[in-house]
C-alpha cells in the first residue's frame, strides 16, 4: 500500500505531470502565469479543489455507479454516466465550497477569490477523476492521486510564471513576443519534464 | 427503454438533490453584506490603482461604509465624487488637495551624455549596472518603468525622458514607487513651476553631463517675488510647494538652461530653447 502511494505521487507530480505531459489544464496554465502571485493563487484553490473533487467522485463512483442493479429482469449499470455524473458533482462541490468559505474563511476567500469559479470547468479537475475510474483506483489513492497530479500542476504552473515575470524583461523578436514565447518556453519546460520518464 | 428512463431519471434526481443541498447551503451559510457598499462601489471610479493603499475599489468602498477610511482617501475621483459618497452616507468628508507627479528631470537624450546599454529595457534593471547609461547618476534612465506602471497612461517617453501630462495623472503614486532614482515627486496640481533637475552635483560637474540642469544661479530666486518661493538645497533650486511662485516666474527668471519650466508646457511641447 505504502510503495503503491509513493509511486502515485512521484507518478503524479513528475513523470505524468498534468500539464508538461498530458496536457491537461492548459487555459490556467496560459491565462493565469503572467505574475507568480496569481500563479501561487490558482495552485492553491487547484490543490483544494482537486483532492476534495478526487476524493467525492471515486466515492460516488465506487458505491453508486459501478454497482449493477437489476430491475424487471434487466440488469442496468450506470458506469456510463460517469462523466455526466462527475461534472455535476464537482461544479456542485465547488460552489458549496464557495458558499462555506465565505461564511467561514473571508481570508481564505479572498486569497482563493475568482480562481474557484474558473476551476469549476477545468479539465484537470475532471481528469484526474476520470483516469482515477480508468485506472481503477480506491477512494484513498484516488484522493492521492487527486492532491499529487494538483501539486504537479502547481509546481509546473509556479515554474512558468516565474519564468514568464523573466520573460517580460527579455529582448523578444517582434512576432514572438507574449502568448507565441509562452507557448515555446512551456513547450522547453514539458521536454525538460520528460527527463523524468520512467523513474516509476 | 427501460435504461434510458433510468439514466434520465438518475440525473433529474441529482440534479434536483445537488441544488437543493446548493439552495440549503446558501441559506444556512447566506453571509449579510452591507449593500451600500455595492453602491459606493460604483460611485467610485472603478480605476483599481491602488493609490489608496486599498486593494481596488471594492476594498476601499467597504473600508468607506465600515467608517475605516475616508471618501477623499481616492487619488482619482474629484472632490464632486468624494462630496457625493460623503451626502450618501450621510459622513463628513476632508477636502483633498490634487497632486500630481512630476519627474524632476529634463535630461533627454538630445541634451545628455549616454554611455551605450545593452541590457534589460528596464530602469531597475538599468540602475543595477553604474547607475543607469546616463552621464547624470540622478536623472531620468528613460527605459519607461514608470510609464508602464502607470494605470493612466499619463507618462509619456519622449526623447528618453518621462514627461508626466498633468491633464491625465491623478496622483496615485504608481510610479513614485517605482522610479529607481526616486525622482518622481507628488507635488499640488495648483502648482505649475517646477525645476526639473534632481542633481545635488556641483553646476559645473552637472552642464556637463546634460545641458539643461540646474546649476543653481539664482536667476529665478531673484526674479521670485520673494525668495521664498524658491528654495536652494546645496547645489539645486527647488520649488517651494508650501508657498508656490507664480507661473510668470518662468518667464521672469529666464533660466539660462532651461530647468525652471512649467509642467504644462513642459508637457505640451518638447522645449527647443536649449541655451549652448
Amino acid at each position: 500500500m505504502a510503495d503503491n502511494i509513493l509511486a502515485i505521487t512521484i507518478g503524479a507530480i513528475l513523470v505524468n505531470n498534468f500539464v508538461l505531459s498530458k496536457f491537461l489544464g492548459i487555459c490556467p496554465f496560459l491565462g493565469v502565469s503572467k505574475k507568480l502571485e496569481t500563479a501561487l493563487g490558482m495552485s492553491g484553490a487547484v490543490i483544494f479543489v482537486m483532492t476534495l473533487a478526487s476524493l467525492v467522485t471515486s466515492a460516488i463512483y465506487k458505491y453508486v455507479l459501478s454497482k449493477p442493479f437489476t430491475i424487471n429482469g434487466t440488469t442496468i449499470n450506470l458506469t456510463f454516466l460517469t462523466i455526466l455524473v462527475f461534472i455535476v458533482v464537482i461544479a456542485a462541490l465547488v460552489q458549496l465550497v464557495e458558499i462555506i468559505l465565505l461564511k467561514f474563511s473571508p481570508p481564505l476567500y479572498q486569497a482563493l477569490g475568482i480562481f474557484l469559479p474558473l476551476i469549476t470547468t477545468n479539465c484537470a479537475v475532471l481528469g484526474a477523476a476520470a483516469l482515477n475510474v480508468q485506472a481503477g483506483r480506491g477512494v484513498i489513492a484516488s484522493t492521492v492521486f487527486g492532491t499529487c497530479s494538483a501539486i504537479g500542476f502547481a509546481l509546473a504552473l509556479v515554474l512558468f510564471a516565474s519564468l514568464r515575470e523573466k520573460l517580460d524583461l527579455a529582448k523578444v523578436p517582434v512576432p514572438l513576443q507574449g502568448t507565441a514565447i509562452g507557448l515555446i518556453t512551456a513547450g522547453i519546460l514539458a521536454m525538460v519534464f520528460m527527463g523524468f520518464s520512467g523513474l516509476v | 427503454m427501460t435504461i434510458i428512463l433510468i439514466a434520465v431519471l438518475f440525473a433529474t434526481g441529482l440534479g434536483v438533490l445537488l441544488a437543493a443541498v446548493i439552495g440549503a447551503a446558501a441559506k444556512k451559510f447566506a453571509v449579510e453584506t452591507d449593500p451600500r457598499i455595492e453602491t459606493v462601489t460604483d460611485m467610485l471610479p472603478g480605476a483599481n490603482c491602488g493609490g489608496c493603499g486599498y486593494a481596488g475599489c471594492a476594498d476601499l468602498a467597504k473600508a468607506i461604509v465600515e467608517g475605516r477610511a475616508d471618501p477623499s482617501l481616492c487619488p482619482v475621483a474629484p472632490p464632486e465624487g468624494s462630496q457625493r459618497i460623503a451626502e450618501y452616507l450621510g459622513i463628513t468628508t476632508t477636502e483633498k488637495e490634487k497632486v500630481i507627479a512630476v519627474v524632476k528631470c529634463s535630461g533627454s537624450c538630445s541634451v545628455t551624455v549616454r554611455s551605450p546599454y545593452n541590457g534589460v529595457g528596464d530602469c531597475r534593471s538599468a540602475a543595477l549596472v553604474a547607475g543607469g547609461a546616463k552621464g547624470c547618476d540622478f536623472g531620468c534612465i528613460g527605459f519607461a518603468s514608470c510609464a508602464r506602471a502607470c494605470p493612466f497612461d499619463a507618462i509619456e517617453m519622449r526623447d528618453g525622458l518621462a514627461v508626466v501630462h498633468p491633464d491625465l495623472c491623478v496622483g496615485c503614486g504608481k510610479c513614485v514607487e517605482t522610479c529607481p532614482k526616486n525622482l518622481i515627486i507628488l507635488a499640488p496640481a495648483a502648482v505649475d513651476v517646477h525645476v526639473y533637475c534632481n542633481s545635488p552635483e556641483k553646476g559645473a560637474l552637472k552642464r556637463k553631463v546634460c545641458k539643461t540642469a540646474c546649476i543653481a544661479c539664482r536667476k529665478c530666486v531673484k526674479a521670485a517675488d520673494s525668495e521664498e518661493q524658491m528654495t536652494i538645497k546645496g547645489f539645486l533650486v527647488e520649488t517651494n510647494y508650501s508657498s508656490p511662485p507664480l507661473p510668470d516666474l518662468v518667464e521672469k527668471a529666464a533660466c539660462p538652461t532651461t530647468a525652471l519650466r512649467l509642467a504644462s508646457l513642459h508637457a505640451a511641447s518638447a522645449y527647443e530653447g536649449v541655451s549652448k
